[in-house]
């Protein structure tokens, strides 16, 4: 997993600047186009049409009858029921909520972890290895593990707290404390994310300038506020932004927990659209409350990106 | 890295015990539940009787879908990740190396930032209306294809990664020699992205496995995926805990082979465009 780097630091990008006094072969252009027509083929059909049809989409109602789904033009009633849909912001805070605490707690404990980690002398390949199972195993897996360790009556939490005398606790029945029942596998997940990319970073730090500064008598706190975080800054940020994407997208695990509930304690944004697509079948009001999120998530990119490049001046 | 001393060495070492136990320790808890009978699992037993009943049912029971699911699941991830690996392999070379105007490279790389950054369910639902149309509702190809989109952006961005390591003057060096642009790229390009070519696919077709919000709208029971399989064992009337548990365990499978032999690869991919 990379960024595309100029669009991340917006730097110039990599491609060889055109040299006007040579011209180019034919052979040359017809590779040049051969290359990277098959990919623009693919985001043309499968993403960039796609999004164009939730436009049309967003101002129809659409039924399914034999002949298949027809379109009526509703734009008024479409946005009549955007503006009176509380239950849309309430899924956009719990998305906020959701995103904010688990990427935070992710950050604070992945960098926490990879510091510890290459701080001691055995047992950091045991970690590193340890630490990609989760990345790499199924979403649902893992929403299906949390579902058993989470379960009312045989769930290993509440067996533990039985054994001391608490509980039993309603994981994910309690509505005020599902959101971070869900926040903690989150935290589970991807903590490990964070750890290995800290971690490369952590391990890739020029190891004669921290042995300096503790001839020089730095506490570790010092050399950490002051060479690790600052050297750092590029690839915490890297793995914020990931996190923060990813955690915006989350929809597996929740709904193989709570399926968004109890209520809608747990219903994130992701959680929303299948409802309305495939649970309700209002195609045309899914795609309406789609189009209001890519505009959020195109306001976001523009707003990282000019940070970024204002930090990166 | 700081090397730790004395106290904080100590702190050290909890921290690194208490992570490697919040990894395996739930994995423990689902690989003991898969190996009880429902009633076990129903009454908590710590200490019991393991048993194959529910990877036999899984595998084998007359109501079970799951080695269709399974075949499915493989031949969804084996043909997505052939596919965008070719295709996007040849872009990243293409948008790396050759000489495309600055629009271009940054409508693309622009355009892929986007739509990996939307939730994928805002595209599901014109996927779905497209599909039925097409014809391709319910069918494998048709979840190839999506998997195909979801993964081109990671693939494109992680080669190009990858052909920014290889010094330009080598190209120009088997230019100079006689080769085309293309004969370039086969005989002395490619094979030095090997490496590259490896954790791509590898992370490709573990996203591809893995991928559960279009196979879950896309596909019927015929046509349908592990993930999808499992969520049906926990989504039934009764929820099969057995069952799940031991669809779940089968289901990371890949990941603990990746792990093992992979690891290299896996952690190069996915820490590349961090420490650049």
């Amino acid at each position: 997993m990379s960024f595309p780097s100029e669009i991340s630091s917006g730097a110039a990008p990599a491609a060889v600047p055109p040299r006007r006094h040579r011209r180019e072969p034919s052979g040359d252009r017809w590779f040049r186009w051969a290359t990277l027509l098959p990919a623009v083929i693919v985001l043309v059909v499968l993403t960039v049409w796609p999004v164009a049809n939730l436009l049309r989409m967003a101002v129809s109602t659409i039924e399914f009858t034999r002949d298949g789904a027809s379109f009526a033009f509703t734009p008024a009633e479409n946005l009549r029921r955007l503006a009176g849909d509380d239950l849309f912001f309430i899924n956009l805070r719990t998305t906020v909520i959701f995103v904010v605490v688990s990427v935070i707690l992710e950050m604070v404990l992945g960098f926490l972890l990879a510091l510890m980690v290459s701080g001691v002398p055995r047992g950091k390949g045991l970690v590193r290895t340890l630490m990609i199972l989760p990345i790499l195993v199924p979403p649902v897996a893992i929403g299906s593990m949390w579902k058993l360790v989470y379960n009312h009556d045989f769930g290993i939490l509440n067996q533990a707290l039985g054994v001391v005398g608490l509980g039993p606790v309603g994981w994910l029945s309690n509505p005020d404390l599902a959101l971070w029942s869900v926040v903690l596998v989150d935290v589970w997940h991807w903590t490990p994310f964070v750890f290995l990319i800290l971690f490369a970073g952590i391990e890739g730090l020029p190891r004669e300038v921290i042995e300096a500064a503790r001839v020089d008598g730095a506490t570790t706190w010092q050399i950490v506020r002051r060479i690790v975080l600052p050297l750092m800054a590029p690839a915490i940020a890297v793995a914020f932004i990931f996190r923060a994407i990813l955690a915006f997208k989350v929809f597996d695990q929740i709904f193989l927990l709570t399926s968004g509930g109890p209520g809608t304690a747990t219903e994130v944004v992701s959680l929303r659209l299948y409802r309305v697509f495939f649970d309700q079948n209002e195609l045309g009001y899914g795609a309406l409350l789609s189009v209001v999120i890519i505009l959020a998530v195109v306001a976001f990119l523009l707003t990282a990106g000019a940070l970024a490049r204002r930090v990166g001046r | 890295m700081i090397p730790l001393k004395g106290r904080e060495l100590w702190l050290g070492y909890a921290f690194l015990a208490a992570g490697v136990l919040a990894i395996v320790v739930p994995f423990l808890f689902i690989l003991a539940t898969s190996l009880k009978y429902e009633i076990a699992i129903m009454q908590g037993r710590v200490i019991f009787e393991p048993t194959l009943y529910n990877y036999n049912d899984v595998l084998f029971g007359r109501r079970s879908n799951f080695v269709r699911n399974i075949t499915n699941s493989l031949i969804v991830a084996g043909a997505s990740t052939l596919i965008v690996l070719t295709v996007g392999t040849l872009a990243a070379y293409s948008l790396s190396r050759l000489r495309w105007a600055r629009w271009i490279s940054g409508a693309f790389l622009g355009w892929t930032m986007l739509f990996n950054t939307i939730p994928v369910l805002t595209v599901v639902g014109p996927w779905y209306l497209m599909f039925q149309q097409a014809g391709l509702y319910d069918t494998l190809l048709g979840l190839v294809l999506t998997h195909v989109a979801i993964n081109l952006p990671m693939t494109v961005w992680l080669m190009m990664t990858f052909f920014g390591d290889i010094p330009a003057e080598l190209e120009e060096a088997a230019r100079v020699d006689g080769a085309g642009q293309a004969q370039a790229f086969r005989r002395v390009i490619l094979p030095l992205v090997v490496p590259g070519l490896i954790a791509a696919g590898v992370l490709a077709f573990v996203f591809s496995w893995n991928e559960f919000t279009v196979a879950l709208n896309l596909t019927s029971r015929g046509t349908a995926t592990v993930p999808v399989g499992i969520a049906n064992f926990a989504e039934q009337y009764e929820v099969q805990n057995g069952n799940m548990a031991a669809a779940s365990v089968l289901s990371t499978i890949p990941a603990l082979i990746l792990m093992i032999f992979g690891q290299r690869f896996v952690v190069q991919g996915l820490t590349m465009g961090a420490v650049k």
